[in-house]
């Protein structure tokens, strides 16, 4: 009986959600004609011509990079919070928390204050008398901005698994012989695993379809996968081939994640929830 | 000296994490519009940030549609949770997966999708569609705050209040609702904030002469670079970080209360760690 409660919510999310997901696919499998719109897979073959490739390229490869970056950072610190360094955890937990909780706008724009020519990162180095750096609108800047940006979300699930870990496993490894090098190798990272794919997951994914990053630290002429809709929904007005970018995106995602959810143990909410 | 160095590759990232929020801040005070050097102790950006119009008026927009798209979405998300709560099997799973299905999208799907299905149903983008739009982000959310505590309900506690005589209705008001309210509120704040942090949906559903905080800043962002941006971000941060130590503070307070009182009661996790706790 109580069942009917949940009316609402099913004719909102068919109106929302999942009308407007058919809509997008039927204009990307549309193209416009004097009779109306005909079906075509004109959008999809386009988007397979060097230029825009050459898009999905640079997106997937920024993405990729960044990924990594924050793994190769992330790990350790989650690694040392988790260990006896620090006594008061939950308050630095905290701390890496706080930023987030800013606009995410601003954490970006902020970037610009730090690295333009006259920036405070420049006045800094010439201080020193240290050469000056100039990486504003290029590939490095947008790194630097989805890694700012996404860090927490590597280190926070890759710390809530490794909190978890029963210490007695890691003893019982060292008992039985193994250095603190195999006890990580066998035990501790297979273990954190899970929170590993989360956090690639979770870095990954809006690294990919981000278009703010891209248009504020790379410049107006940047283009990544995420613009290249934008443009093509509010500047040129090509639905059909902006909703086949959209599909492709969606597609790439759902790969990503069967992928990592083969890599993935049973506690695949842990992350997330 | 091993402690050392992990104690000080944190700060290391902490520095990372916060100098371009504390740079921010220190400019917003800065005389000279040039940021390389400092012309002295100003507020006049404060000032400039209080007469901009556009600024405030944005700000208005955002606090209207987040006040009231995370109401709504309270409201549809928590019946919605009860609902899902007490059906089994492939309608479960089925209504699960569509619950995840904005949670998981690109942000810019979910944007040009809806922006698709509003100019098609030839609605004018505007508020209306800003509030749609965020109540229907916002919903799974809700969804996903309220159903654990559902799990943790006695499930005879229903079935005590229809025996001592109440009739449904009143066992859900006078039972459920009150138990599972922490979930309500956790949901409803993290849709609030949600709602105000969002610019990519925002961007794509809204109409001309309507814009949200995000918005502007985007727009002003994107000409360069603009000391009342600094102000508002200093403004905004200090107004986050006086907001985290209340919900902290009170936490903290609540559960010393608890382990004075009964022991084993449940923990109740703060809304402004849900989103990467592991409650």
């Amino acid at each position: 009986m109580r069942r009917q409660s949940m009316m609402p919510y099913l004719a909102w999310m068919l109106l929302f959600i999942i009308v407007p997901l058919l809509l997008v696919v039927y204009y990307a499998f549309t193209i416009p004609s004097e009779t109306g719109n005909v079906w075509s897979l004109e959008n999809f073959t386009r988007f397979f011509e060097p230029i825009y490739l050459k898009v999905l390229w640079r997106s997937v490869y920024l993405a990729v990079l960044s990924t990594m970056i924050c793994l190769l950072l992330g790990y350790p610190a989650a690694m040392i919070m988790v260990g006896n360094a620090f006594t008061r955890k939950s308050a630095l937990m905290l701390l890496f928390v706080v930023p987030m909780w800013m606009n995410f706008l601003l954490r970006t724009y902020a970037w610009l204050t730090l690295l333009e020519r006259n920036g405070f990162i420049n006045v800094l180095l010439s201080a020193l008398r240290l050469p000056r750096l100039n990486i504003l609108y290029t590939n490095s800047a947008v790194i630097l901005g989805m890694v700012y940006n996404f860090l927490p979300f590597m280190v926070l699930p890759i710390y809530s698994v490794l909190s978890k870990i029963d210490k007695d496993v890691i003893e019982a490894a060292g008992d039985l012989g193994a250095n603190s090098l195999k006890v990580f190798m066998k035990v501790v990272f297979p273990l954190s695993l899970p929170g590993v794919v989360s956090g690639i997951t979770m870095v990954f994914m809006p690294a990919l379809t981000t278009f703010v990053i891209s248009r504020l630290l790379g410049g107006g002429q940047f283009t990544l996968v995420g613009n290249l809709i934008e443009q093509q929904f509010l500047v040129v007005g090509d639905w059909g081939f902006g909703s086949a970018i959209s599909v492709i995106m969606i597609l790439l995602i759902l790969l990503s994640m069967a992928i990592m959810s083969f890599f993935e143990g049973e506690e695949s909410e842990v992350a997330l929830w | 000296m091993v402690r050392f160095l992990k104690r000080s590759y944190i700060y290391l990232l902490f520095v990372f994490l916060y100098m371009p929020i504390a740079v921010l801040m220190v400019y917003s005070f800065n005389d000279s519009r040039s940021r390389g050097t400092w012309g002295g102790f100003t507020l006049k950006w404060y000032g400039s940030l209080f007469r901009d119009r556009t600024i405030m008026s944005s700000l208005y927009s955002t606090l209207i549609i987040g006040v009231s798209a995370a109401l709504i979405a309270t409201v549809i998300g928590t019946m919605a949770a009860i609902g899902i709560h007490n059906s089994r099997g492939f309608l479960k799973k089925l209504i699960m997966n569509i619950t995840y299905i904005p949670v998981l999208n690109p942000e810019i799907v979910t944007a040009i999708s809806l922006m698709i299905l509003f100019v098609f149903a030839r609605v004018r983008l505007g508020y209306l569609t800003l509030l749609l739009a965020h109540i229907t982000f916002n919903i799974p959310y809700v969804i996903l705050s309220v159903l654990p505590k559902l799990r943790q309900l006695n499930k005879h506690l229903y079935e005590a209040a229809l025996d001592l005589g109440s009739t449904p209705a009143q066992a859900l008001w006078k039972v459920i609702i009150p138990e599972i309210m922490p979930g309500i509120i956790t949901g409803m704040l993290l849709a609030f904030t949600l709602s105000i942090d969002d610019f990519v949906v925002s961007f794509f559903t809204t109409g001309s002469g309507v814009s949200t905080l995000s918005i502007t800043i985007f727009s002003m962002a994107r000409q360069g670079i603009n000391p009342k941006i600094n102000a508002l971000s200093t403004i905004m941060f200090v107004f986050v970080l006086a907001l985290l130590i209340i919900v902290n503070v009170r936490q903290a307070r609540d559960e010393k209360k608890e382990r004075n009182g009964k022991i084993g009661a449940k923990k109740q996790v703060s809304p402004y760690a849900l989103e990467f706790g592991d409650s």
